[in-house]
Parts: C-alpha cells; structure tokens; sequence
C-alpha cells in the first residue's frame, strides 16, 4: 500500500514523525507494517533517533522499559495484529509504572480482505485495557498530531501508558 | 561444575559502574546474593524480557558496562533477542546465561539447552561474534575483566553451572521502587 496514496494520506506519517521529534523520543522499536512504512523509512534516516527493529512486539515492550529506565523517552511501532503478542510482558509496564507510547496501525476493522487480520483487529482495545494500557483512536489524517502530541503528554509527563490506534480508514485497506 | 552463586559474586566483585538487569528465578537471587545494590534491577516476571531491558537500557546509557544475569529459561522464551541486539550492537552490552539445563523453580523439567540446544551458537548465528560458553572461573574472571575493560561489540556469555538450587535470597518486588532508585543512582528524574 505504501507508496501509492493521495498528498494527504502521506501527511500523517510525517505529523507522527515531527511530533516525535518534538518530544524528543530517542528508541523507537517497530515490527515492519506497511502502515507505518513512511515513518519507519524517516526513523531510520534520523540520527538522533535509533530505529530498533524487532522480531516480535513484545520484545519492544521490555526494549522501551529499558530505556526508560536509562533516561531515554522511546515509542513502539506496529500493527494490530501484534497486540495480542505483548500481553504478558506489559505486566512489566503495570507492575514498575514505566511509561509507554504505542503507535498502532490497526487491520481487520474496515474493508478488510483478509479474514486472520480480524480477530486480534476487533480486539486490540480490549486486549490493550486489559493490561491498563490507554487507547486513543485518529481515524482522520488532521487528529493524528493532536492525537500523538496528546498521548505523548500522558506518556512522557505523566508517566501513563498510552497507546495510539490509527484506523484503517485512515491508513486505507491493503491491496492485493 | 561452577557453583552458581560463586559465580554472580566474582562476575559483580568489582562491578564499577556496571548497571544490572536480572532475569526471573534463580538468576534474581543469584544478583540479591552478591549484595543489593541501587543499580540492579530485577526482574521477578516478564520472562523472555531481560535482554532486551538491557538493551534499551545499554543504548541509553553508553558509558556505563550493562550486564544482563539471566537463566538458560528465560533467555529460551526470546531466543529473537539475539537477532534484535545483534542489530543495534551495543558496545557496553553483555549476556550472561547461567546454564543448567532446567527449569529450577518449576519443578527441575529439563530445558531445551539441556537437550542440545546451544544458546551460544544460536547468538552467533544471529551475529554477536562474541559468543561463547564458560565452564571455569578462569573464564568467568576473563569476562569480568573484558566487562569491566569495555569492547567494541556486544557479548553473550553462556555460562555452564551446576544444577544445584542455592538458598533464596529474595530482593524486593516492588518494581516501581526498583524503576525509581536506578533512575535516582543514575541523576534521572522519575
């Protein structure tokens, strides 16, 4: 799907890069996700940011608990689908108070082809406050910033764990 | 066979800035045993996790040696670390796995390393060159020593120990006091 959207559909990756940037997040883990593709690619190209790449999201979880505890500020990037992954090892996050901020591109909620992206995709919030994680959603390209600046807030003044879900709608359904 | 508590407390004997992130069970103790410190943080869940804490936490404090003390167990749960640190390649990073080839607090079962599966091999496989397994404290001195020497490159320590449990030594819990007096030893707001 990446590179084949409108003007403004690239717009938000690059709201969610600057307000990245603004907040001063030096760690940012991902699992690759076409969603996230742009703003994965402007990581990489930044030199005060380290792209982590990782083999699978929980892994994540306990790289930005470290950092947090070294001083860095840190965000997670993936997709629905790997909310299910990170369940138990968030117990870390509930138990030490570490901050977290996800950035969650979301599958299997609107226009989905693909049947196996729907069941972890109708439960990603669920499984997100089960663990008292917070969820925001954007849905549109123009609340993405106020959305991830407002996370960001929670996280990294108030020490929350916040996770941001942008809508497939907004990311647009994956073509075959 | 190298006795584990001897082990941890030769590893951490002149630790100078070193920070420590235990992983789960016997590991844990092992840490508590050598003596408590600000600076140690341990884990008591989050099985698979203590690598990559070290990770983040080595990548945000490059000055200072991070030694990660973790079980053949836990390290088998995210065997993806390695992958993932070989990637960022912090220098001041170490792993160190006590490996006894069970699981001790679960009732003894017999772990995958204990049945073949070489935890060293599999870092080098995934590109920490300098992976290797320790079976005599002349080895352990020599890693403490690189530890405390620096390097230029991550390094995986596969230490073989005896299966022998050790008497509990039980840290705190409270893993919002353990956040917040690592980050009060190392000038960090909470």
């Amino acid at each position: 799907m990446d590179g084949t959207v409108s003007a403004e559909a690239l717009a938000w990756p690059d709201a969610i890069f600057a307000e990245l940037r603004r907040w001063d997040v030096r760690q940012v883990a991902y699992v690759p996700d076409g969603g996230h593709a742009r703003l994965i690619r402007s990581i990489h190209a930044d030199a005060a940011k380290r792209a982590i790449p990782l083999t699978t999201e929980e892994e994540g979880i306990a790289v930005l608990a470290g950092a947090a505890l070294g001083g860095h500020r840190g965000a997670l990037l993936m997709q629905s689908s790997g909310v299910g992954n990170c369940v138990n090892m968030l117990s870390l996050v509930k138990t030490c108070r570490f901050p977290l901020l996800a950035l969650v591109t979301m599958r299997g909620e609107w226009g989905e082809f693909n049947p196996w992206q729907v069941p972890m995709g109708s439960t990603t919030e669920a499984a997100f406050r089960l663990m008292d994680v917070e969820t925001r959603r954007a849905d549109r390209p123009e609340d993405v910033a106020d959305t991830v600046s407002a996370a960001a807030r929670m996280v990294f003044e108030g020490g929350s764990a916040v996770a941001v879900l942008l809508g497939q709608r907004l990311i647009g359904a994956k073509v075959f | 066979m190298l006795d584990r508590r001897d082990v941890v407390a030769r590893l951490l004997a002149d630790r100078g800035e070193a920070l420590v992130v235990t992983g789960l069970g016997a590991a844990t103790y092992d840490v508590a045993a050598a003596g408590d410190d600000a600076r140690n943080f341990y884990l008591w869940g989050a099985m698979g996790g203590a690598a990559l804490m070290g990770l983040g936490l080595a990548i945000a404090q490059p000055d200072r040696p991070v030694v990660v003390v973790t079980g053949d167990g836990e390290q088998l749960m995210g065997l993806g670390a390695f992958a993932t640190i070989a990637l960022q390649a912090p220098a001041n990073l170490t792993v160190v796995v006590l490996d006894n080839g069970l699981y001790g607090e679960t009732g003894g079962q017999q772990s995958h390393t204990g049945r073949g599966v070489d935890l060293a091999a599999v870092a080098r496989g995934c590109g920490i060159a300098d992976a290797s397994r320790i079976t005599d404290m002349a080895g352990v001195d020599a890693l403490a020593a690189a530890i405390r020497a620096g390097g230029s490159a991550p390094r995986v320590a596969v230490i073989t120990i005896d299966p022998a449990e050790a008497p509990r030594v039980l840290p705190s819990r409270d893993g919002a006091y353990l956040r917040g007096r690592m980050q009060a030893a190392l000038g960090l707001a909470a």
